[in-house]
């Protein structure tokens, strides 16, 4: 007969292995964290996504046009010098979500990429570098003319 | 289905350029119909993975802020001319999809 015990450690054990299971074929990936992605404010999309916010670093490159005429379409460069780099995020602070993505880096991988991203309004971007359990960070103001979010 | 990524990839020197760009609109749940005055419901990209001769190179967590026709450029290190590169896309819907791409 199973009492109360040994039904806890069944159901656990059960849970645990179906959470493997799922995890096992996106090993380094960690999977869409929504309320990353859904937080409407900076502060707390980092802490979702990072555990923690980042400090600012020199390590941390982060090209974005000073102004960009269409807020629709901003393209972004961040490279990092920093090694063993797990992972860079995008936040703009003004978005209504500020979280725009996080990409992995796979040991082998350059630490640089390159996207566009939508902004609705002049904002502060920032890149957020995650390497050896450090957060770094880089940030630059983008004036933009034309909203790339409503419509 | 024809697929929805542009993948221009080329090796040199040791190391694999890789410039994609997808096809999508990219709907952020924020813009409103013009004629019904209500929100076109989101529609997006939400995860992009690149492997490689079986190992993943490069996985990204998309939000609605990438713009329209995703575009992201990375490299990574090995490939040569002629390998393929495999990407998988999800779709917020749960839509998803399987293509491949030569390493030029």
């Amino acid at each position: 007969m199973m009492n109360r015990r040994t039904v806890i450690k069944a159901v656990a054990t059960g849970g645990a292995l179906i959470g493997a299971g799922v995890l096992m074929p996106r090993l380094a990936m960690a999977a869409w964290n929504t309320d990353a992605f859904k937080a409407d404010n900076q502060g707390a999309a980092m802490k979702a996504l990072l555990g923690a916010e980042p400090s600012a670093s020199s390590d941390v490159s982060l090209k974005a046009p000073s102004i960009a005429e269409n807020g629709a379409v901003v393209p972004v460069t961040v490279k990092t010098s920093a090694t063993n780099v797990e992972s860079i995020s995008l936040f703009v602070e003004g978005n209504p979500t500020p979280l725009v993505a996080e990409f992995m880096i796979p040991a082998g991988t350059a630490p640089q990429i390159s996207t566009r991203i939508r902004m609705g309004k002049t904002s502060v971007i920032t890149a957020v570098v995650k390497a050896d359990g450090k957060l770094m960070s880089a940030s630059q103001e983008t004036k933009v003319t034309i909203g790339g979010c409503g419509g | 289905m024809a697929g929805i990524m542009k993948v221009k990839a080329k090796a040199k020197k040791g190391a694999t350029n890789v410039k994609m760009m997808a096809k999508h609109i990219m709907e952020s749940g924020q813009r409103k119909d013009k004629k019904t005055g209500e929100l076109i419901p989101a529609m997006f990209l939400q995860e992009i993975t690149v492997q490689h001769a079986g190992k993943t190179v490069f996985a990204g967590n998309l939000g609605t802020a990438i713009s329209k026709n995703p575009y992201i450029a990375f490299s990574f290190e090995g490939g040569a001319k002629g390998e393929e590169l495999t990407i998988n896309w999800v779709e917020n819907t749960g839509k998803t999809g399987t293509e491949t791409a030569a390493i030029k």
